[in-house]
């Protein structure tokens, strides 16, 4: 099993604001980030995080070799139900995911 | 061209004596560093108070305000006091007055406040100048009166009208991370788009560096764009620290919203002049046709009462879920019987998935759990009820009929933490002005011997 944290020079997450979540895969080099955009679709990384494809944004930013992706909060930040107040921990469901052989 | 030296990524964060020394040293224009956001959570705009010590604060500041005077240059912090509450921005000029008086200086001090009156509020929403951004929330007259603070995040313009009174320090209260550092390029007419992305990656101090702990960076500003120079003898700016950054809490890598317009960095350029320092150009400011402000708003969401227990019978910690669901039943229904008011209970297991709840798919228990009860009500007294009624549970409940009553570790006596009051973020909304100054009070106060 190969899982995203692997191959991946980091994952982070972090708040944009009390009501955006916005996750920084640093993919480290030109091939793995290609695997990377292929392999973690918006679709599969919606799945993960619970949220609407619909409200997810992504970006491919080749010149940083980073897959971005930012979306609403699943709980808004610091109301009785949320339990990670900056954001920081998200990364971890990505970065545990398991991704296909190249 | 305009120099801006920028201290620390927020006051009460640290920073290298050496390398702001260094800064002083290269003569800037302006000194500014931000004072908070709403990274750490509602409380401090709720409550209206510093996340950080008075007592760090007070000795960084310090540290500051004598660089301000080497430099003899002027001061900026924006967001002070962590929220940026009128309140917040009091409790930072009387720390500045203490200082004043300490070291004998005296000093023309320019304080904005960003409080917004939830009259005004109530009479702008029914105007129509108060606009949802996504995701929407939904706001009423009542929900903008019940809040406790209102503020209003102030851009550009309103620092630079608290600078033109040529004072020596300008306390801001709410304002975004970048509009104390684009002010003053932008009023000397430095690139637009330079001085907005130059801010911005300025905003976190040394954080767009090789080394973030030493805190102190120089941004200079010109006709076309920025060059970015730490000032800790060991970190170092490189294209890629430098265009990371604006991946930064930031939900859009290329875009960044301002009052006034927004910052398109899509085509900007990334050079290296030395192994040090990095030179940007081609960063675009679009302006935009109406004028608007950021609102945030916290208000009263309850109180709470805590309790914490610490399960390491294995058979227990096997079944930690069905032992908390059985808890979780049976004291809701005896606590809604005994207990007149409205209140929620939930048993959170602590060494399980705390931290991401059913979003984590490989949690696994150790050798022991904690539990937490959190009780949220509608008053402490309900809060503080139903945690005594849960106390006798977490205590000894056992997960089968016929066993020998179980007992569980408490850590602390008593067993319930009261929270006091809890707040939540309750707006995500722009304000339309049509004068940049309408939202905000600026006045002067002379401070010192």
């Amino acid at each position: 099993m190969i899982r995203l944290a692997d191959i991946v020079t980091k994952v982070r997450s972090k708040n944009a604001g009390p009501f955006w979540l916005t996750i920084d895969i640093f993919c480290g080099s030109p091939d793995v980030f290609r695997r990377v955009c292929d392999g973690v679709s918006s679709d599969i990384a919606a799945n993960a995080m619970g949220a609407d494809l619909s409200d997810l944004k992504r970006f491919e930013i080749a010149d940083l070799n980073v897959v971005k992706f930012s979306l609403p909060r699943p709980r808004i930040q610091g109301t009785a139900l949320d339990r990670d107040m900056h954001g920081a921990s998200f990364a971890n469901i990505l970065a545990e995911m398991e991704i296909g052989a190249p | 061209m305009t120099k801006v030296l920028i201290p620390s990524g927020a006051l009460g964060l640290g920073f290298d004596r050496a390398a702001l020394a260094n800064g002083v040293a290269a003569k800037p224009d302006l000194i500014a560093i931000d004072g908070g956001s709403t990274d750490s959570g509602p409380h401090y705009l709720g409550t209206g108070t510093s996340k950080y010590a008075r007592g760090s604060v007070k000795a960084e500041w310090a540290d500051i305000m004598a660089a301000r005077a080497e430099a003899g240059v002027p001061l900026v912090i924006g967001t002070a006091g962590t929220s940026g509450a009128d309140d917040a921005v009091d409790w930072l000029l009387d720390i500045t007055r203490e200082i004043a008086a300490e070291t004998g200086e005296r000093l023309k001090i320019a304080v904005l406040k960003s409080g917004q009156d939830s009259g005004k509020m109530v009479a702008a929403l029914a105007a129509g100048r108060i606009a949802p951004l996504g995701p929407a929330l939904e706001i009423s007259a009542g929900l903008l009166t019940s809040c406790t603070n209102i503020v209003a995040l102030a851009g550009a313009e309103q620092i630079q009208a608290a600078l033109e009174t040529g004072a020596d320090i300008v306390i801001a209260g709410r304002t975004t991370d970048t509009a104390i550092i684009s002010a003053l390029p932008l009023a000397q007419g430095c690139h637009p788009g330079g001085a907005w992305h130059g801010a911005k990656i300025g905003e976190c101090g040394a954080l767009a560096t090789t080394n973030p702990g030493s805190g102190t960076i120089l941004i200079e500003f010109d006709m076309e764009g920025f060059v970015i120079t730490p000032m800790g003898s060991d970190a170092r700016a490189t294209p890629y620290t430098v265009s990371a950054h604006m991946l930064y809490e930031n939900s859009d890598p290329f875009l960044l919203y301002e009052p006034g317009g927004h910052l398109d960095v899509t085509a900007a350029q990334y050079e290296a002049l030395d192994p040090q320092r990095v030179r940007v150009t081609g960063s675009k400011w679009v302006p935009s046709d109406r004028y608007t402000v950021k609102l945030e708003g916290a208000r009263l969401a309850g109180y709470q009462t805590v309790s914490l227990v610490l399960v390491r019978e294995p058979r227990y910690v096997a079944n930690i879920r069905a032992w908390c669901s059985d808890i979780q039943q049976k004291c809701t229904a005896k606590a809604r019987a005994s207990v007149a008011g409205q209140f929620d209970l939930e048993l959170r297991v602590i060494g399980l998935d705390a931290t991401l709840g059913e979003l984590d798919s490989h949690a696994q228990t150790g050798s022991e759990v904690g539990v937490m009860g959190i009780v949220t009500a509608e008053t402490q007294a309900i809060a503080q009820e139903v945690a005594k009624i849960l106390n006798p549970y977490l205590l000894h409940h056992a997960l089968t009929e016929q066993e020998e009553m179980p007992t569980f570790a408490f850590p602390f006596s008593p067993t319930e933490m009261s929270r006091g009051a809890i707040y939540e973020f309750c707006l995500n909304h722009v304000l339309e002005l049509d004068d940049p100054m309408d939202a905000f009070d600026l006045t002067t106060v002379e401070v010192g011997p």
